[in-house]
């Protein structure tokens, strides 16, 4: 209750007052080329394939993927028995049975992802107090709305993990007073007082990484060299596998993408002919008219 | 009326009921000025999106679970497993942004141009009407994925009723049906969510029949005088309407396809949690600019009555504007005064996006004194005394014959 209450007074708090430009608007994601971009793209079945494995053999650990069954990793390349095999290696429970038991048995390719941990407060004892999101969404969930956004976002953050900087940009930047404050360090602010304004940073049980709002993060680096062996060959470097698994979780939260992009072409091809023949016609009946 | 039928079934029914004639007369020799240019495509290019936005709604009612444990994965169950419901739900999405686009162009039309003045006030104020039930719905609609900006946007919106002096706290407490945003506040969101468009409907038909009566506007903004004035409904305005409609579904493909997330907020992606409040809570774009207005305000209560008076302003416009004259074609001064309008309007929706800080906080305040000043200090006051109208052409054929 007291934190609902402390939500709703930051919620009219941000109504009424000023709110602490928040570090995290310093911090630009760059940007990277993906295949799924651009008006015929679509995923690269291979890339989504490694990012998959990655996912089962170093995310799943403690991530949920609670949107994704089984049964959608056929949009991977997978065929019905791979995706049979894949999904037996997986217990879910089920039930209750006629005995008004719940039993385990092994998962069919209609089975979701069964998630690493029981329920939230399960996931955040076990991993210092928050709980890993579900990374179901997670790629729609960050940094802007278009194309590609939240898989640069989260290759950015895997490999984020740099050594940590004595000092951070602080979460309150320099606050102005009035529209004339704000005009008169425009125009005459020397570059030295136009650089952020550092903190010290303390790190405790955090790691650092330079992607993520507020640079502390309590997932600590997930990813080294070779943490997976990939089936197909390909070196397991920390970029490599970040690609991968940023292409996973974008299918992972667009699978329609590809269906999006086929059906857009035919409707602009249709919409070209059709306001082309609506214009010719418009002209033809207009001509008349003085 | 001139609609005659040998077909005895028709003239059967028409002795009854007269809906065919009705229909040839709306849709068919409905007399048209013949100078409208394509900003009088966009009423009916609303009347499209509106009409969208119900076929596409109530087939995601169909599949759509309004309960706070289920709504989130029913809408994603929507987009992953539903035969093309990732493409009902995107039209759904964007077409909501589209339907605003073509109203804010087609009121922008109607200041630019004094549709609202004399015979049209009624038309104009129902037009209003329309705008804000828009608002309410576009609003409720937001909160039914019961994603993050959701909940916080209800949160924050709703709670703008507790500034009211004395029931505020207890409206606030009826509108939630608990003591906070619930699962309550989300099933009569739903409720009325659907149940607003039909009303929108109901106000759309009036509009319309007040505009039949009144007959459009035009960029002269000087009556139709004859035939040799106008243009029947059929084929002229179909076929333009049909060429308009062609191009705004071309740009709204766009977003569809390409950019269906665009006009969201990534936010929204992650399930509502009273617990955590996200860091900047922002409403939809459309309604950036009364938002800036609700902030630029220090007071509560006086925001809260700057942003609902900015839109209660535009029902007293018709008297407002003492200019005997509709067009700004014809209004020097009024017209530059119309552009500055519409730029701080668009600063306006742009300070919306903006954290609550300098010099965004001065800018609002500035730019929300002018959007006042415009109504009440310019047009009233200001411009009788300093503006001279041009000469207005004595006939629609006439100006066009000379163009």
């Amino acid at each position: 209750m007291k934190k609902i209450l402390i939500g709703f007074y930051a919620a009219a708090l941000s109504l009424t007052s000023s709110v602490a430009l928040a570090s995290g608007s310093l911090i630009e994601i760059p940007k990277q080329e993906w295949s799924f971009q651009g008006t015929f793209g679509s995923y690269d079945k291979a890339s989504l394939q490694r990012g998959f494995q990655v996912y089962k053999d170093v995310c799943s650990g403690c991530h949920s993927l609670d949107l994704v069954a089984f049964r959608n990793l056929a949009d991977l390349g997978y065929n019905e028995d791979e995706i049979k095999a894949i999904a037996a290696e997986y217990t879910v429970e089920d039930g209750p049975n006629d005995e008004g038991e719940m039993f385990e048995r092994n998962a069919i390719p209609a089975d979701r992802f069964p998630a690493p941990f029981p329920n939230e407060k399960a996931a955040a004892a076990s991993n210092g107090g928050k709980a890993p999101p579900d990374l179901s969404l997670m790629a729609k969930a960050r940094h802007g709305g278009s194309d590609g956004d939240g898989a640069d976002y989260i290759y950015a953050l895997l490999t984020g993990y740099t050594d940590a900087p004595e000092e951070v940009p602080a979460s309150t930047q320099r606050q102005f007073t009035g529209l004339f404050d704000f005009l008169s360090y425009k125009l005459f602010a020397t570059e030295e007082e136009k650089k952020p304004i550092m903190e010290p940073l303390e790190l405790g049980d955090l790691s650092y990484n330079e992607y993520f709002s507020g640079y502390k993060i309590a997932m600590a680096p997930p990813l080294s060299e070779d943490a997976v062996e990939y089936s197909d060959g390909t070196p397991a470097t920390v970029e490599q596998m970040s690609a991968d698994v940023s292409h996973f979780l974008m299918w992972a939260a667009e699978p329609k993408l590809e269906a999006r992009k086929n059906t857009g072409v035919k409707v602009m091809i249709f919409l070209i002919i059709f306001t082309l023949v609506m214009y010719a016609a418009k002209r033809k009946v207009f001509a008349k008219v003085h | 009326m001139s609609f005659k039928t040998n077909n005895k079934v028709v003239q059967w029914v028409e002795d009854r009921l007269p809906l065919i004639s009705m229909g040839h007369h709306t849709l068919y020799e409905y007399p048209m000025p013949k100078n409208l240019n394509y900003l009088w495509n966009f009423g009916s290019l609303a009347g499209f999106a509106l009409v969208t936005m119900i076929v596409t709604g109530i087939i995601l009612a169909m599949q759509y679970t309004a309960h706070v444990d289920m709504a989130f994965n029913s809408v994603e169950r929507i987009m992953r497993d539903v035969n093309n419901g990732w493409l009902i739900r995107y039209i759904h999405m964007n077409m909501a942004s589209f339907f605003f686009i073509a109203v804010y162009i087609h009121m922008m039309r109607g200041l630019y141009y004094g549709s609202y003045k004399a015979p049209r006030e009624l038309l104009w104020q129902l037009g209003v009407v329309i705008f804000l039930l828009m608002m309410a719905t576009a609003f409720m609609g937001y909160v039914l994925p019961w994603g993050q900006m959701s909940f916080w946007g209800a949160t924050v919106i709703t709670n703008l009723f507790s500034a009211i002096p004395v029931v505020g706290e207890s409206i606030v407490t009826w509108l939630w049906g608990g003591f906070s945003v619930d699962n309550p506040t989300l099933n009569r969101f739903f409720a009325l969510h659907y149940l607003l468009p039909f009303i929108i409907v109901a106000v759309v038909v009036l509009h319309i029949v007040a505009l039949h009566t009144v007959t459009s506007n035009n960029p002269l903004g000087i009556d139709m005088k004859g035939p040799q004035d106008s243009l029947t409904f059929q084929p002229y305005y179909t076929i333009k309407d049909l060429f308009g409609l062609g191009v705004f579904l071309m740009l709204f493909a766009f977003f569809l396809f390409w950019a269906p997330n665009f006009m969201g907020h990534p936010d929204n992606y992650i399930p509502a949690n009273p617990l955590s409040t996200p860091a900047h809570i922002v409403p939809e774009w459309y309604f950036l600019p009364f938002y800036a207005i609700l902030r630029a305000v220090p007071d509560k209560l006086g925001g809260v009555i700057a942003m609902f008076g900015a839109i209660a302003i535009l029902f007293v416009l018709p008297w407002l504007d003492r200019s005997k004259i509709r067009s700004c074609k014809f209004r020097p001064v009024a017209r530059i005064f119309f552009w500055i309008f519409l730029a701080n309007g668009l600063l306006l929706g742009w300070l919306g996006g903006q954290p609550a800080e300098e010099p965004y906080v001065a800018l609002s305040r500035i730019a929300t004194a002018y959007y006042f000043f415009h109504f009440l200090i310019l047009l009233p006051i200001i411009l009788p005394m300093i503006e001279r109208p041009r000469e207005l052409p004595s006939s629609i054929h006439e100006a066009v014959l000379k163009s």
